[in-house]
This record gives C-alpha cells, sequence and structure tokens, in this order.
C-alpha cells in the first residue's frame, strides 16, 4: 500500500441553500478543493461521492456542473459516515496504486426536514406506539445508559454543548455560530431526556471536499501534503442488546483500536478530534471510545478543561463548571475536541459530514483554522458514526 | 358474486413479536432462540447474527415481566403520537430486550428508575382505512 496525501480541502458554509441543488453545493466544494490544491479538474482520475438522499447518480450531477471528463464515479451511501466512507474509497484508489490523484465528496440537501421526518403509515407506524426509534430516542437513551453506569449527569453532556457553541463562534463555516452558557443549554425546550433542543445538532444543507494523492506526487502540488495515517471502517458487531437498543460504542472502539495501530500512534499523541457529536450526549461516550479518558470518566474529562480549545475552561464559564469538576482528575490526553463547534454548532447535512470533519483537521494542520486555530496542531482524528451501524476513523499528520 | 372491500376487518398485532389471544389478557411477546449457539432473540428468526447458522430456531414465549433497563422522555414525537411520553428497553428474565412504552407514569425522570420492575399489557392503538385494527404491547410500573 503506498502514502496517501491530502493536496486540497473544502468545506463550504453549512445552513440553508433553498435556491441552490445540491450537485451545485457539491460542485462548489469540489472546484474549491481543487483550487486548494492547485489541481485541474482533467487531472482527477476518479470521483468517490457520498450522498445519502439522492445516492443514484450523485456523483454523476456533481459532474455535469463541474466537469464531465468521463471518469469513473462511485456513489456511496453509508448513514451518518457516508462521507468518509468516500474518503475511505478513494483514500484505497491511491493507496492501492489504481490512480494517483482522486476527489471525494460529500453533500447533502435536508432543507428543513430534519430528523423527525415522516415515518411511514400512522396506522402501522411503530414510532411512538412501541419505544421510539427516532435518533433522539437512540441518543437520549445512549446518554441514559452511561448515567446509569457511571452516575453521570445531565449537566455533564451539556457542557460539551456549551464548549462546542463557543468554539463554534470562531468558525464562519458552521451553521450556527452562538454561544449557549449551561443555564440556556439546560433550559432550553426538552426533545429526548437528557439532550435539550442545544444539545442536538442541526441539519441543513452542506458538501465538503477532498483532493487525495499518492504522497510521491502530492509536492507536485503543495509544499504541506497532509498524510492520511489511518482510514478505517467498522460495522456493529453482535452484542446482547444490540439489535434493540442500538450499540455505538463497541464499533467505535473497534475502529479506533484499528486506527491507532495503523497510525502507529495512541490518544495521548492526537492534537485534536473532530468526533461525531450529533447530540451532547453522545460525545461524552467517544472520549471513552476513542480512548481519550477512562471508562466512567467522560464527565470529569470535560469538565477538567481538557477537550477545550486551549486546555482549559474558559474564566468566564468557570463558575458554570466547577460544580462538575472532580478536582482529583488528572487528563491523560490534552486533544482538543470538536473545535470546529462539532456537529452541534456546524451542522450535519448527513453526506457532507464526513469529509467536513477530515477538512476541518487539515485547516488546523496547516494553520488555517483563524480564531480556533489548535496551537500546534499536528495530527488529528476524525470519527463519524451512522446508526445501523457504520463507524468511521481517519487520522491525518503532518 | 363479486368479491368488496367490505371483507372483515381484522385485529392484528403492531409488530411481529406479539402472539395475540382471544383475548387481550392472553396475548404474549414472542421470542425465538438459536439451537446452534443460544443466542435468544425478539420475534421470530430464519439466521442466527451471532453464529452464522440458519439455527433452527426455538420458538419461546417471553416473561410479560421485566426490568427498565435505560429510558428516555420523547417531548417531540411524531404527528400522530401524544408526548411528551416515556420510551425505554426493558429487560426481559429470557436475556432478550424489548423497545416499549411505558406508561401509568407522569413522564418526568423523578417517576422513573433504572431496573423498576414493569409489567406488560397490549391495547388497540391505531386503525387503518379497511378497518383494521392494530394491537401493541406497553409496559407499566408493577405496584410495590
Amino acid at each position: 500500500m503506498r502514502e496517501v496525501a491530502i493536496v486540497g480541502v473544502s468545506m463550504i458554509k453549512f445552513g440553508r441553500y433553498p435556491d441552490r441543488d445540491v450537485a451545485q453545493l457539491a460542485a462548489q466544494s469540489g472546484l474549491e478543493a481543487l483550487k486548494d490544491g492547485g489541481v485541474q479538474m482533467k487531472d482527477i482520475q476518479a470521483l468517490y461521492s457520498g450522498n445519502l438522499y439522492q445516492t443514484s447518480g450523485s456523483g454523476q450531477r456533481i459532474l455535469q456542473q463541474m466537469g464531465q471528463t468521463g471518469i469513473p464515479v462511485v456513489n456511496v451511501a453509508n448513514a451518518c459516515a457516508t462521507g468518509s466512507t468516500a474518503f475511505r474509497e478513494a483514500y484505497f484508489a491511491i493507496a492501492s496504486g489504481a490512480y494517483d490523484i482522486v476527489m471525494a465528496v460529500g453533500s447533502e440537501q435536508m432543507g428543513k426536514q430534519g430528523l423527525l421526518g415522516s415515518r411511514g403509515d400512522p396506522a402501522t407506524s411503530l414510532e411512538g406506539r412501541v419505544g421510539s426509534y427516532m435518533m433522539p430516542a437512540v441518543f437520549g437513551m445512549a446518554g441514559m445508559e452511561h448515567m446509569r453506569s457511571y452516575g453521570t449527569q445531565q449537566e455533564h453532556f451539556a457542557l460539551a454543548s456549551v464548549k462546542n457553541h463557543m468554539h463554534s463562534t470562531q468558525n464562519p463555516l458552521a451553521q450556527y455560530q452562538k454561544e449557549s452558557p449551561l443555564d440556556e443549554v439546560l433550559n432550553g425546550r426538552m426533545i429526548a431526556y437528557p439532550n435539550t433542543l442545544l444539545m442536538c445538532c442541526p441539519t441543513g444543507d452542506g458538501a465538503a471536499a477532498a483532493v487525495l494523492c499518492s504522497m510521491d506526487k502530492a509536492r507536485q502540488y503543495t509544499t504541506q501534503p497532509i498524510k492520511v495515517a489511518a482510514s478505517v471502517l467498522t460495522s456493529d458487531p453482535y452484542t446482547d442488546r444490540g439489535l434493540t437498543l442500538p450499540d455505538i460504542n463497541t464499533l467505535t472502539r473497534n475502529a479506533a483500536k484499528i486506527a491507532y495501530e495503523q497510525a502507529g500512534i495512541g490518544p495521548e499523541d492526537l492534537s485534536q478530534v473532530e468526533l461525531h457529536d450529533c447530540f451532547a450526549t453522545a460525545e461524552l461516550l467517544h472520549y471513552e471510545n476513542l480512548g481519550l479518558c477512562g471508562d466512567g470518566e467522560a464527565g470529569k474529562h470535560i469538565a477538567s478543561g481538557a477537550p477545550w480549545i486551549g486546555n482549559k475552561i474558559p474564566t468566564k464559564y468557570e463558575e458554570d463548571v466547577a460544580p462538575f469538576q472532580d478536582k482529583t482528575y488528572q487528563p491523560k490526553t490534552t486533544a482538543v475536541v470538536n473545535a470546529s463547534g462539532g456537529l452541534l454548532s456546524k451542522g450535519h447535512p448527513l453526506g457532507a459530514t464526513g469529509v467536513a470533519n477530515i477538512a476541518e483537521i487539515v485547516f488546523h494542520l496547516r494553520g488555517q483554522a483563524g480564531g480556533r486555530q489548535v496551537e500546534g496542531s499536528k495530527i488529528g482524528l476524525a470519527h463519524v458514526i451512522g446508526l445501523c451501524s457504520a463507524c468511521t476513523i481517519n487520522i491525518v499528520q503532518k | 358474486m363479486a368479491e368488496n372491500a367490505t371483507a372483515t376487518p381484522e385485529i392484528r398485532p403492531l409488530v411481529p413479536h406479539l402472539t395475540l389471544g382471544e383475548t387481550r389478557d392472553k396475548d404474549y411477546l414472542n421470542g425465538s432462540r438459536c439451537t446452534n449457539c443460544n443466542a435468544t432473540y425478539v420475534g421470530p428468526r430464519l439466521f442466527c447474527a451471532k453464529c452464522s447458522s440458519a439455527g433452527p430456531f426455538e420458538s419461546i414465549r417471553l416473561s410479560g415481566e421485566g426490568e427498565v433497563y435505560v429510558w428516555t422522555i420523547i417531548h417531540q414525537a411524531t404527528p400522530y403520537v401524544e408526548a411528551p411520553y416515556v420510551a425505554a428497553i426493558v429487560d426481559l428474565p429470557e436475556g432478550v430486550s424489548v423497545n416499549t412504552n411505558i406508561v401509568g407514569i407522569e413522564p418526568k425522570p423523578e417517576n422513573v428508575n433504572f431496573g423498576m420492575k414493569v409489567k406488560m399489557f397490549t391495547e388497540k392503538v391505531s386503525e387503518d382505512r379497511e378497518g383494521n385494527s392494530y394491537i401493541a404491547y406497553k409496559f407499566k410500573p408493577i405496584e410495590a
């Protein structure tokens, strides 16, 4: 397998684009990624297109916008991990030697449908009659499982929302760039206990793209090639309750283990992580799943300040956070988590998310992340999980 | 003598893992056990996700009593469902878990506990355009 480099990335501002179609959004990010890498469309040898709602032909429609060069197109759908799975296919295309330079694009146009869309025939739908199968229920219960096992409090989860919304104020590409102090998060409208409105990610429209190239050719295009040190995909293994309550933990742990081995690093080596905080509860579970802290320590970890930009609780929030701190807790990792503002702020256009997470880390590794820059970032991990269930982890480094 | 749409409406279970009896108090949840590896499932199965065999599967009757494993309170619900309500995962003694609603309590966090003992019952929850009724199971706390 050859070494693979990222030479160009782009993420368009996530939000609502009622006057544009999804191929136009994707083409915009694709053209920006080409420009970022100094690459011509005619150089691209294959396209990997992640889109969940319009899978068939999504990539061909993008090429109808940005250049019908006749290259092979692979359209990918893999739940919330759609974009990152497309990225991984692009990675293998280079690593295997099949191609020298390819593009991965993730895109989605969700409008205002959100995650509470129609669930089929009201007469025969199970939803709300035999439990709930919607994402807010799944991630609410995943958080409750952590509460049950470790005594984690709703406030600990809410701190992920406080942190990520604070980070988002420095990210002009985020759908929302508004701070939310702890009381505002906790007093917000309840969606599915323990997650309030500000603990749930918004849905919307967006696109992100990456140009990947073999490392030996990367220097033709850029003086700062970013190495893909690991690219991993797992599905959910059999677990006792897994068919009733989706298990978002085991497949993430499996992916993390493989990814750290591939990259030859441990979680303590990470400068930063972009992880799948579709709900605030999920963020804390993934601290443990990714090895950023020990099992049961996620609440202490976020309250310690470690995953915040600067590795400390901002002065203005110190008083709010103090009651949930354990002064004896010593964080074993200093990876900043979701410097972008996370899905909670950035939004979650399903197919775009996985590529956008990688683009975000590339911005930091190059020192281009502006006011949210993780100082001296050298290596970052991008994690995505989609239900029924797919988990991707990509580790990228300078 | 054309058949028309006035066929007798049926009473149907909303999910395949609910077996209906003559009367609602005779309804029960069904499961299946892989005779190859002993993995137990809610409802009928043809193949085993744990041992990759075709079983064969033995049908089992699941208990009507169990314990709340985890729960949430859904405030923003799909349009035809009244919110807030308690959605939960209930563990049954056979080693399986079911999705369900917990009713008979006000849907507030202080009223639901991990490990709370609950009992199953069934009731009609909907009717389709042909007049067929659908029966669902729910759980309610067992009075201490």
